[in-house]
């Protein structure tokens, strides 16, 4: 049912846990539809020097989220933003079409990370 | 998290998901071969090839028959479990539209009697879905305030196939027939693990399936009472004394009947072993691991049959992390493992939805032995850790 990739992914998933103050959190989804996830951003100089995510959720969605922390990790704030949830869909090399919404919680929590970060600044 | 992948050489195959279905006895294949490749011919056909392939479709017949405590009259065979639900339900509604429109079914059917029931709702039929305790049993109070003049039939499950907690339809039937009503039960997953009686049971209709007691797939038998009315869905030639249409498979047949057969001579003592080897399961497990939910009836369900919720995690990731490892289960049941849906029958046994979202289901049979389950307990409890750790509904 997944590839490779995905495979990979979610058996030895990339940056899980959490980050001691971080600058930005984001959190999405609901458990009664049966997935949460939960991403945290430290920015340094405009640039994101680290992430972690927490997922409650099926192995797509454990995938995705660690896919989309290992994209943006290193990445500008600006660069990150532009990460669309079909980039982790493709990165990952491609999720059953009925798992592509898990794809795009990943890339919905990273954003809300980056818009509490953004406020922050202001 | 790293290395968590397993040298191949460590990984064996263990099948905990007999509730899916069963491989197929190399003694029923056996049984089987000859009327693929000797006696082939059509069963309604003069020759005598088709004359053997007839003979054996009546031997087959009989020793199901005698097996369920039916005479060989009343078995119909069709082509699987869902084609026996929605032949007895179907049926008894088209024919008995003139005495009500009113079906009595419950909310933790499997879905070949739920969606069947959904089929007629909107043709017009009113259909009554019973709740169920905490254990997934029905209520006869709840089954007898539901009867009205208008109720035609009432279909409820023997066995339930992703809880394991069996109905007491001795006393479920009795109470349909006190008020003339026809009754039909579902016993796809008790039949060759629980006695199946249809006398005893007071039934009129039964549904079964091959594959899921070491069986063939794609075999399945109706049992209908006699004079109980049944209308065909299948229309062509006059098998099945014209009941079900179309050319006999024989060969699952038989290898169907071989099966019941065996299962006639090891059912009982199988189990035994089995309650044993699950009992032994849940207590270790709920040792080895924190906030498991046990669902289903403690004693009151099929032997080897045990299913959980792990609390603060999804089913799914465990299923792939155990297949991983060569160990076969399901979470939920077996048909919607692809929805996202939590698991109806889990609900309507008023499980918390997230809960029920960290369901698996072991269901054991006859080739597991305590191997089987130490080679599980040893690493479950690790994979579950693992996706705690990664979940942000758990804060330990
Ligand atoms: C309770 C129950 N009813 C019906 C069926 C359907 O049987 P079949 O697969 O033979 O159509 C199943 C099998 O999944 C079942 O568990
Ligand atoms: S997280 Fe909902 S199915 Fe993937």
């Amino acid at each position: 049912m997944y590839n490779k990739k995905v495979k990979d992914h979610f058996m030895n998933p990339r940056n899980v846990g959490k980050i001691k103050n971080p600058d930005g959190t984001g959190e999405i989804g609901n458990p009664k539809c049966g997935d949460v996830m939960h991403i945290e951003i430290k920015v340094e100089k405009g640039i994101i020097a680290d992430v972690k995510f927490q997922t409650f959720g099926c192995a797509a969605a454990i995938a995705s989220s660690s896919m989309v922390t290992e994209i943006v990790k290193g990445m500008t704030i600006e660069e990150a933003e532009k990460v669309t949830n079909q980039a982790v869909a493709d990165a990952l090399e491609g999720l059953p079409p009925e798992k592509m919404h898990c794809s795009n919680l990943a890339a919905d929590a990273l954003l809300k990370a980056i818009q509490e970060y953004k406020e922050k600044q202001k | 998290m790293k290395n968590n992948t397993v040298k191949s050489a460590e990984i064996k195959k263990i099948y905990m998901d007999h509730s899916a279905t069963t491989q197929t006895d190399p003694a029923v294949v056996e049984a089987m071969l000859p009327y693929l490749t000797k006696f082939y011919g059509n069963p309604s056909a003069l020759y005598s090839i088709a004359e053997e392939s007839k003979k054996a479709i009546d031997r087959s017949r009989e020793t199901i028959a005698s097996f369920i405590n039916a005479s060989p009259s009343e078995i119909i065979f069709t082509s699987c479990g869902t084609e026996s639900d929605n032949q007895a339900i179907i049926s008894i509604a088209r024919l008995k539209k003139e005495k009500g429109n009113h079906i009595i079914t419950t909310s933790i059917e499997h879905h070949a009697v739920l969606h069947t029931c959904d089929y007629l709702q909107k043709e017009g039929f009113e259909v009554t879905f019973l709740p169920v305790d905490g254990y997934g049993r029905v209520s006869a109070e709840d089954l007898k305030k539901a009867i009205k003049p208008t109720t035609i039939l009432i279909t409820i499950m023997h066995a339930n196939n992703e809880v394991g907690t069996l109905q007491d339809i001795k006393t479920l039937s009795s109470i349909a027939h006190k008020n003339g009503i026809l009754f039909h039960t579902d016993a796809v997953q008790s039949i060759g693990k629980v006695p199946v009686d249809v006398v005893e049971m007071g039934v009129d209709m039964l549904s079964s399936s091959a594959h899921k007691l070491y069986g063939p797939k794609g075999v399945g038998f109706l049992y209908v009472k006699k004079g109980v009315p049944m209308k065909p869905f299948m229309h062509g030639g006059d098998q099945e004394r014209k009941l079900r249409a179309g050319t006999e498979n024989v060969a699952s047949i038989v290898g169907y009947a071989k099966a019941i057969e065996l299962a006639k001579n090891s059912y009982e003592a199988e189990a035994i072993r089995l309650r044993n080897l699950s009992r032994y399961f849940v207590e270790e497990l709920d040792k080895a691991v924190p906030d498991v939910v046990f669902t289903g009836h403690p004693t009151d369900r099929t032997p080897g049959h045990v299913s959980c919720c792990f609390s603060y995690i999804e089913g799914e990731s465990v299923l792939l992390m155990l297949d991983s490892l060569g160990i076969c289960v399901s979470s939920g049941s077996a048909c919607t493992a692809r929805s996202l849906a939590a698991s109806h029958v889990l609900l309507a046994m008023g499980i918390d939805v997230t809960i029920a979202q960290g369901s698996i289901r072991f269901t054991l049979g006859h080739e597991n032995t305590k191997d089987d389950i130490d080679y599980v307990l040893k690493h479950l409890p690790g994979i579950v850790d693992k996706f705690r750790k990664m979940s942000p509904l758990y804060e330990k």
